[in-house]
């Protein structure tokens, strides 16, 4: 697939396969178009030609249509709907199921304990970190089948991040949810993914499995600094 | 390992982030409580005064509704809908017609009225509005006032130069008369009809989903896109829901302040609702409501008291408020001043 903004083409030339269960991580620096393909795959505001296919089918039209098929995405900037409640977030998160039922609430729960307390405060009051994490709780109430995360670690603190990601990794073990990433984190990412893309100006410069990735000389020195 | 962790995590927590000033700040609320012991003590020293007061009372429940649908397309647009006076009167027209013309009961002739009104109100989101939104502000400004011309056009085409005359749900009787203060079932009927639609409304926007989801494609339309919130249905009912709310006050305002149906109807009215949503503060529609109650008191208040406004000076005594509101208190009683924090 490609994909531009207006005239500025960012994408070119990308094909990337998402495995049922799996976590794929799309690594690469500032302005390598990570953040693109995650839009492209929604389709929020770009140009984009060329197939997306998903479970069988073709994934277009307008980006509500594709969340309603079952991705969620996590934007850049966590997508938080600050004016409203953390549970108002939770509940837009399943917007398109058909009857949100106490256990999905109670599942989510499971994972993000501490929203039980902080279900009335307003969501824009939350320190980055819990954004985040409400970000992924949102994001799981609809049970996607996929979710597209954003750059999770990015403005937050090591330990926070570790229990983000964390936290990831049980959802795609526990509950199953194919889960794509895009990280400039390659060290985190690759320790939590199972297949990963390299991305270097619009296009894949490297793909492999996490240990092929994580073995290979040129990766080691531009993405994990060792 | 530590150097690739450092350099994700040099820009800690948000870089800019917004915070909003709680709502309803305490000025606001001592503000309010000194005018209404006030309003009722002048009310018990003076009979004039007292009356003065309930009639700006009922004058500013009539368009109350009006603001309250202003603001509702405010915080949905960034914009206030300048034909959102003139689609009041059009929507009064529609109740003539239906009522008065075709000789339907007055109450269900009032549902199919405000079903229509709804239709008319996402009708005229759909096709002239959401085809500019993307482009600029100043082009749904534009479009909004194209919208008040057409449909001033259209009213003024259909239906004769005349005053026409409908009847009046509200006997005027009184109502009741203690105290020197007398209040008819007209003023009760024109306050409860009002009000109950306004409580309806906000029962809807914030107790229900379409509500949630409204209020999220309002003010997220982004990540409302992202969780499967199809954005302009939901800002399409939202233009319906505004028209209904006009409908009400046009048909209230004919009905207890204009007793007559000419195709200026809602024009002053426009530019009262705008005051009163201003003064209570643009995002809020509850202050919407209080603004509108308190911008009538004062109206009349300032008809009674002050000699030369008269009938004749209202509307720039009305520009004068606004002014000195811009000026000195631009977020309004219940406004949120943003605070930026960098």
């Amino acid at each position: 697939m490609d994909a531009a903004y207006g005239d500025l083409t960012v994408l070119r030339g990308i094909s990337l396969e998402v495995y049922d269960g799996q976590v794929i991580a799309v690594l690469g620096a500032n302005g390598a178009g990570k953040t693109t393909v995650l839009r492209t795959i929604s389709n929020v505001e770009v140009k984009r030609t060329g197939r997306i296919e998903f479970m069988g089918r073709q994934l277009r039209g307008a980006t509500e249509s594709i969340a309603r098929m079952g991705v969620a995405h996590v934007p850049d900037g966590r997508g938080t709907f600050s004016e409203f409640t953390v549970w108002e977030n939770l509940k837009l998160g399943a917007f398109c199921s058909k009857r949100p039922g106490k256990d999905d609430f109670a599942r989510v729960l499971q994972y993000f304990p501490w929203i039980e307390e902080r279900r009335e405060q307003e969501a824009g009051t939350l320190s980055g970190g819990e954004q985040q994490m409400l970000a992924l709780a949102r994001a799981f109430m609809a049970r996607p089948k996929v979710m597209l995360l954003d750059e999770p670690s990015l403005g937050l603190a090591p330990i926070i991040t570790a229990d983000i990601f964390r936290i990831i990794k049980e959802l795609n073990e526990n509950e199953g949810t194919t889960i794509l990433i895009v990280e400039q984190n390659a060290n985190l990412a690759l320790q939590l993914a199972h297949f990963a893309y390299v991305l270097e100006v619009g296009s894949i410069a490297m793909s492999g499995t996490s240990e092929q990735l994580q073995g290979n000389e040129q990766v080691r020195r531009s993405y994990l600094g060792y | 390992m530590a150097t690739a962790d450092a350099t994700a995590t040099t820009t800690t927590e948000p870089i800019v982030g917004r915070r909003r000033v709680p709502e309803a700040p305490n000025g606001t609320v001592i503000f309010l409580v000194g005018v209404v012991i006030a309003l009722i003590l002048g009310s018990l020293i003076s009979k004039t005064f007292g009356q003065t007061t309930v009639i700006g009372l009922v004058q500013g429940t009539s368009f109350a509704s009006l603001a309250v649908a202003l603001v509702i397309i405010y915080r949905a647009t960034g914009v206030f809908n300048f034909a959102q006076g003139e689609m009041a009167t059009a929507t009064t027209y529609v109740m003539y017609q239906i009522n008065t013309a075709w000789h339907v009961t007055y109450w269900l002739a009032f549902a199919l009225t405000m079903a229509f009104s709804f239709v008319f109100g996402a009708f005229c989101y759909v096709i002239f509005v959401r085809p500019v939104e993307r482009r600029s502000i100043v082009a749904v400004i534009i479009i909004t006032i194209a919208l008040f011309l057409l449909i001033d056009g259209i009213v003024q085409w259909i239906f004769p130069p005349e005053p026409l005359y409908m009847t009046s749900p509200f006997s005027v009787n009184v109502a009741f008369g203690g105290l020197g203060v007398g209040v008819n079932w007209a003023d009760v009927g024109t306050l409860l009809t009002t009000l109950g639609s306004v409580f309806l409304m906000f029962l809807l926007f914030n107790f229900t989903k379409l509500g949630l989801g409204m209020r999220a494609a309002a003010f997220r339309p982004g990540p409302a896109r992202l969780v499967g919130v199809r954005v302009s249905r939901m800002l399409a009912i939202g233009w319906g829901i505004a028209a209904i709310l006009g409908a009400v006050s046009g048909i209230m305002y004919e009905a207890t302040q204009a007793y007559v149906l000419t195709p200026q109807l809602m024009s002053n009215v426009l530019l009262y609702s705008f005051v009163s949503a201003t003064i209570g503060g643009l995002e809020s529609p509850f202050g919407a409501v209080v603004g509108s109650l308190l911008f009538g008191i004062i109206l009349s208040l300032a008809q009674q008291y002050v000699g030369f406004i008269g009938t004749e000076l209202q509307v720039p005594f009305a520009l004068a408020i606004l002014l000195v509101i811009f000026l000195f208190k631009p977020h309004g009683l219940f406004g949120k001043a943003e605070v930026a924090r960098v």
